[in-house]
């Protein structure tokens, strides 16, 4: 009896999986092949600068990036500006100084600002708070390869406005699918050859988006490029070590067990 | 010790001897060390090493971390963002943690579903199984208040359900809930003292290792063959044992470091593989995320948690029988704290005379099903509560049950184990062919 409810259990299981699977493609998140994702994956600082750049000129303007601070634009593997770039960035901000109470310009060590319109959340650790695809199955282990779709879903979010809007409580909603109850309040960002790239790298909606969630990841996970290279130096030194310990464990037991005889 | 018999320490004169007489700690590191171990111990034998390793890690991690991080609500988050941007290796130090937690249940499920196929858990080793309950059980409390911590969004509401759980106590629970919140809701204290408790309980788990070790050098380790290691004389124990070390620690350290190459390979290319997006948003008591998850070790029992709904006609006997003191809330509750306490009294509802699963062919066929249905409870504890999936919850929970309950004592008494070996030598001598030298 037990058996049959199992049978009943494991059965059900794989017919639901099927349903789950069919049941998340309403919005589908389109994977992107972005430098920094799989093991190998590195930034690029040149779509990291355009990324800044986007973000300048039209996210800040209402979002911020309060766990940022403005002098890792400077580091490598991040955006690598020069620090006079960076110190010329940050003066573009005015910060109430902790210690004086007065307000002054920016300096490197401050963070980038707080967000300037309310329901603007901040984007600090956006690429990392949405995943755009769990899969194969659910089971997220493609993350290895492709990353948890975070940038991926910031890019679909940008590209997805359908062009309708409605107007509830003294609000307007603009119609977009990626979005988790398909209206947001964000009105279409992006507009094609907004931003003007000093390299003339494409300036298109598309482009724009990518390069703006490339950067939006390096902000969430600055340190990416380092936590690679210690897991790839720490992988390649545990697999030497337990071939070595494999062949300790080996020769060890050689005196005491013999091979291991055919089962009648 | 008492238990097999062995060689002990011989302090030589002079200064060994004047230690020895006053304090007898080379013994007994020598005793721990050299015990004599079941030479047929099989890879499933690995775990008890990873979960010291484990323990080890998560201490030393944890203590680095808590140097960097900040206990109050308006500054959690930010202090860990501190930790991944500004701490040297901070990065690391924090993936580490959050991932060797994962690890650490990884290991202790295996460890636990070891012992329950061999059937560690029998006479004489109650009391090892017993303490390694309460290892669990605290391992789930540092766990859950370790999560809260970064104060993102699952931390936050993740603690408002499992705290509210035990607001569903009749009568009394409201105010536990206040007590152990240390306000009317998840606030600022209820962040400090899950600090300060997630601090200590790591030492409180260390301390009972030292008891659960203890326990098992006392009655000797189990062995896949069940079968006990000959304590008649030091000869024939050394035909069925082999010291500790080397033999035993070796082994396991070349299975520890296969273990963490795949640890690393999640830490370093895949660090929030087993997190929650929802925790990189810093916790909001004004917004509730659409799906509240726990973290992934959680699942079966949060599974049993949710399947007793007060539409099950069992939850309604119990609710009219108690004259509607134990509603279905409160109901889930008692099923999930049982959960874990029938497993902890398996060593009284196995009623089998045979040890080891090895020669039980019914038993076997339901322990797989049982590690079937631990894994149909932890994939149906993430689903949503609609659909198919409250029945399928149902039923994976009174599995659980009546295997322990029902089945167990039943097995002992209806099913025809096979013949066991004699000794452990001849187990080992009809699988392995003499060395050659």
């Amino acid at each position: 009896m037990f058996r049959k409810i199992a049978i009943s259990a494991v059965s059900a299981l794989s017919l639901m999986t099927g349903a789950a699977l069919a049941s998340e493609g309403a919005v589908h998140i389109e994977d992107i092949p972005f430098s920094f994702e799989g093991p190998f994956g590195t930034y690029d600082e040149h779509q990291l600068q355009r990324g800044l750049q986007v973000f300048t000129e039209v996210c800040s303007a209402c979002h911020g990036l309060k766990f940022v601070p403005i002098r890792t634009l400077s580091d490598e593997g991040g955006p690598h500006l020069p620090a006079d770039q960076v110190r010329a960035y940050a003066k573009q901000f005015t910060v109430t100084d902790k210690e004086t109470g007065e307000d002054r310009e920016g300096l490197p060590t401050d963070n980038f600002p707080k967000n300037t319109s309310i329901g603007a959340p901040d984007l600090s650790l956006m690429a990392k708070a949405r995943a755009g695809f769990h899969g194969p199955y659910g089971l997220g282990i493609n993350q290895l390869i492709h990353g948890i779709g975070g940038p991926e879903y910031i890019v679909s979010l940008l590209h997805s406005y359908t062009g309708e809007t409605k107007d509830e409580a003294g609000n307007t909603f603009y119609e977009n699918p990626t979005f988790s109850t398909g209206w947001i309040r964000m009105p279409p960002p992006l507009s094609d050859g907004q931003v003007t790239f000093a390299d003339g790298a494409p300036n298109d909606i598309k482009h724009m988006s990518e390069d703006v969630a490339a950067f939006l990841m390096w902000t969430a996970e600055p340190k990416l490029m380092g936590r690679k290279d210690t897991g790839f130096k720490a992988v390649l030194f545990l697999i030497v070590l337990s071939s070595l310990l494999y062949l300790t464990n080996k020769r060890l037991w050689a005196s005491v067990k013999g091979p291991k005889k055919h089962q009648a | 010790m008492a238990g097999i018999p062995h060689d002990h320490y011989e302090p030589k004169p002079g200064f060994q001897t004047w230690l020895h007489d006053r304090l007898p700690i080379v013994g007994i590191a020598y005793g721990t060390l050299m015990i004599p171990t079941p030479k047929n111990l099989n890879w499933m034998w690995i775990w008890g090493i990873v979960l010291a390793f484990c323990l080890g890690l998560q201490i030393v991690t944890g203590i680095v971390l808590a140097m960097h991080y900040t206990p109050q609500v308006d500054m959690a988050f930010a202090s860990v963002e501190h930790i991944m941007r500004d701490v040297n290796g901070g990065y690391m130090l924090r993936y580490l943690h959050a991932n060797g937690a994962s690890l650490f249940f990884l290991a202790v499920y295996l460890h636990i579903f070891r012992g329950l196929y061999y059937g560690s858990y029998k006479a004489p080793r109650e009391v090892t199984w017993i303490i390694g309950m309460l290892i669990y059980l605290a391992m789930m409390a540092t766990g859950f208040m370790g999560y809260v911590l970064p104060w993102g969004q699952m931390s936050f509401w993740g603690a408002t359900v499992i705290t509210g759980l035990f607001g569903a106590i009749p009568g009394v629970g409201p105010s536990i809930q206040e007590w152990l919140l240390g306000g009317p809701a998840v606030d600022n204290a209820t962040l400090n003292r899950f600090f300060s408790l997630h601090y200590l309980l790591p030492f409180v788990i260390a301390a009972l290792v030292a008891l659960h070790i203890w326990a098992f050098h006392t009655t000797g380790n189990n062995n896949p063959t069940g079968v006990e290691v000959r304590r008649t004389s030091k000869e024939d124990a050394e035909k069925d044992t082999l010291p500790f070390w080397p033999y035993f620690v070796i082994k396991d350290l070349f299975a520890l470091a296969v273990v963490l190459v795949i640890f690393f390979t999640v830490v370093g290319f895949m660090p929030n593989f087993l997190g929650h997006p929802d925790n990189y948003i810093e916790a909001n008591p004004l917004s509730t995320p659409a799906h509240i998850v726990p973290e992934w070790y959680f699942l079966p029992f949060y599974a049993i948690l949710r399947a007793f709904t007060a539409d099950v006609w069992v939850v309604q006997l119990v609710h009219f029988l108690s004259f509607g003191i134990i509603d279905a809330k409160f109901f889930g509750v008692l099923a999930m704290f049982g959960a874990i306490a029938v497993m902890a009294l398996v060593p009284w509802l196995d009623t089998s005379s045979v040890r080891s699963g090895r020669f039980r062919p019914k038993f076997k066929a339901w322990f797989y099903l049982l590690c079937i249905d631990f894994v149909v409870l932890m994939w149906v504890g993430a689903m949503p509560t609609d659909g198919i999936y409250p029945y399928i919850s149902l039923i994976a929970a009174t599995y659980w049950f009546a295997y322990f309950l029902v089945i167990m004592p039943l097995l002992g008494v209806l099913e025809k184990p096979l013949p066991q070996p004699a000794t452990i030598e001849e187990d080992f001598k009809s699988h392995y062919a003499e060395p050659a030298e």
